[in-house]
């Protein structure tokens, strides 16, 4: 996020180093850099109350909720991580994730591809269908899709979840695609084909590898968007097998309604993964999120 | 001739098909099957499905929930709204000045945004009930011994609390990046003329940043609009309805109702609302979009 500043000119980032280090005493900045922290203190409290506590006795939480664990206990982790059946669990989130996101990117680059490059009247009609359908909320088809997912048989199977993915994920992606791949010039293409490459090895191994920064925003989206849906395998897993992190604490909840100390302890296993995730990748996500989001 | 033909047409096929296949299947049919199932009184589990018109919509402008539940959604979508990017922009200006760590402020006002709503919902339910119970008992402060989620005003304000804490570190990312993109000169050339710091906020930065504003209030709107997994977690709509959400409704009405033809009916006006708010929505911003 700070490479732009630095690249606009060094020299203004150097002059605002220095005059930061100088307006450091001024009570101004004092405050301003204040109302930060106490901010950031702010957004960081709730996560703070979820960790200590999922770490305490059931009669602690009670008794005193903002206390520090005086003797720290992790059997709610292990009695959470067995009755969530969480290895499983886990596995479940990660599949549906991973292959929902192979499925869409392969499609949606390849039909995106072939939109900007063979334009057509058909095809500008099929591009203003895929892209209008991104106004239509999710609720307002879900009943009809539950119809159609039982005729289709993708009810109750991982595979029938990551069909519905697909057809989600679609129409942003193939949109975002699409952006990119009109600011690709031909000229590679072309020569290629000079060369005798058919059109399937002139994606595969020219234009494919171009679209990797967008490839890796349309990654980081798909895959925060599926890891914490919610709804949509609500409607089409039924089974105890198949469920996924936020199925599993959602009915994990509904079990121990008020054993806070069992249930905080399955809640900061279901958010551990994408927290740790975000830390290591903070830079690239923040990044690719705010790609994603200008362009779509 | 033909054989090139058939080549091309294949080239398509392979290239376009198993995306549109997909689309169709999932999107196209569902929302075309919705036209018509809202005009029936299909109940999802009998087979026949009786055709009544549009019975289903003059019941809808009856029904009482729903339009209590629909100005709840566009209340907490407006409150919502106006907090986030208020405070987004803020967050943003503030981590665009020199300020030691401000990549750590960036990371942590962002970080409630990658962890899904429905976990968020689980998480403030717990510092609701026993986090809020806990600093009353120690501060006496009366912020934190009002009822919270037991009660209607002050459970829409938690769910506003809650929504705008998740949304508010991802509109900053957004907004950070279009201040960066304002030219440096511009803002010294404001500040040699002697404009204030006011001056230059609302006839430079802000003029500048409405793309930002355009793709902010864009996603805010649908996001709060479409708002359910928050409410489901946090109160399930209680107390008594107070805080059910449309798209709660919609679910309610076919899921533990049963009645899919009402409930594809709500579903159908809810699609025509959140298409028409956002679509007006993004032609007014783009129109107050100026050229640097």
């Amino acid at each position: 996020m700070d490479r732009p500043v630095a690249h606009v000119s060094s020299s203004s980032v150097a002059l605002d180093k220095k005059r930061g280090r100088k307006l450091a005493v001024r009570p101004g900045k004092m405050i301003l850099h204040m109302f930060t922290l106490i901010l950031a203190i702010l957004f960081l409290v709730p996560f703070y109350y979820v960790i200590i506590n999922s770490v305490k006795e059931y009669a602690a939480i009670l008794s005193n909720s903002s206390a520090l664990p005086s003797p720290v206990i992790l059997d709610n982790f292990r009695k959470a991580w067995t009755i969530m059946d969480f290895p499983k669990v886990f596995a479940n989130s990660v599949m549906i994730t991973v292959f929902s996101n192979i499925g869409l990117i392969v499609m949606s680059s390849m039909a995106a591809y072939k939109m900007v490059r063979s334009p057509g009247k058909i095809v500008s009609f099929l591009f203003i269908l895929f892209t209008a359908a991104m106004v239509i909320p999710f609720q307002s088809i879900m009943i009809t899709l539950v119809k159609v997912a039982n005729m289709a048989d993708l009810i109750n199977s991982r595979t029938g979840l990551i069909i519905c993915y697909f057809g989600f994920g679609l129409p942003l992606n193939l949109f975002l695609y699409h952006g990119f791949i009109k600011s690709i010039s031909r000229e590679i293409e072309e020569s290629a084909v000079v060369d005798g490459c058919s059109t399937y090895g002139v994606f595969w191994r020219i234009v494919f590898p171009l679209l990797k920064p967008m490839t890796v925003t349309i990654v980081l989206l798909n895959s925060l968007w599926i890891w914490n849906d919610y709804l949509l395998p609500s409607l089409i897993l039924n089974g105890k097998e198949l469920q996924t992190i936020p199925l599993a604490t959602y009915n994990f909840f509904g079990q121990y309604t008020k054993q806070w100390d069992l249930a905080l302890a399955a809640l900061v296993l279901g958010v551990a993964p994408i927290v740790l995730l975000f830390l290591f990748m903070q830079k690239q996500i923040v990044e690719g999120i705010t790609a994603g989001s200008v362009k779509g | 001739m033909t054989a090139r033909r058939w080549k091309s047409g294949s080239e398509y096929a392979v290239f376009i098909g198993p995306a549109l296949v997909f689309f169709t299947l999932i999107v196209i049919i569902p929302f075309f099957m919705s036209m018509y199932y809202a005009l029936t009184n299909w109940n999802g589990v009998s087979s026949k499905v009786t055709f009544v018109g549009f019975d289903n919509f003059t019941h809808l402008v009856s029904d009482s929930l729903f339009r209590k539940d629909f100005w709840f959604t566009v209340k907490f979508t407006l409150v919502s709204l106006v907090l986030i990017n208020f405070i987004g922009f803020g967050l943003a200006l503030l981590l665009t000045r020199a300020m030691r760590g401000r990549n750590v402020y960036r990371t942590i006002f962002f970080m409630p945004n990658v962890i899904g709503g429905l976990l968020l919902g689980f998480i403030w339910q717990f510092i609701f009930v026993k986090g809020f119970a806990s600093l009353g008992s120690l501060t006496h402060l009366p912020f934190f011994e009002l009822p919270w989620l037991g009660d209607a005003p002050t459970a829409f304000w938690g769910l506003v609390i809650v929504q705008t804490w998740q949304m508010a570190g991802y509109v900053m990312v957004i907004y950070i990046a279009a201040l960066m993109n304002i030219p440096k000169e511009l803002l010294e050339a404001a500040r040699i003329d002697g404009g204030t710091r006011m001056t230059v906020l609302r006839k430079i930065i802000i003029p500048l940043s409405m793309p930002a504003f355009t793709v902010c209030l864009f996603l805010t709107i649908s996001t709060c609009f479409k708002a359910f997994d928050l409410n489901l977690a946090l109160t399930k709509g209680g107390p008594f309805n107070s805080t059910e959400s449309v798209a709660l409704n919609i679910y309610y009405e076919a899921f533990r109702n049963n009645n899919y033809g009402l409930g594809t009916a709500k579903a159908l006006v809810f699609f025509i609302i959140v298409a028409l708010v956002t679509t007006a929505q993004v032609i007014y911003t783009k129109r107050k979009e100026v050229q640097a």
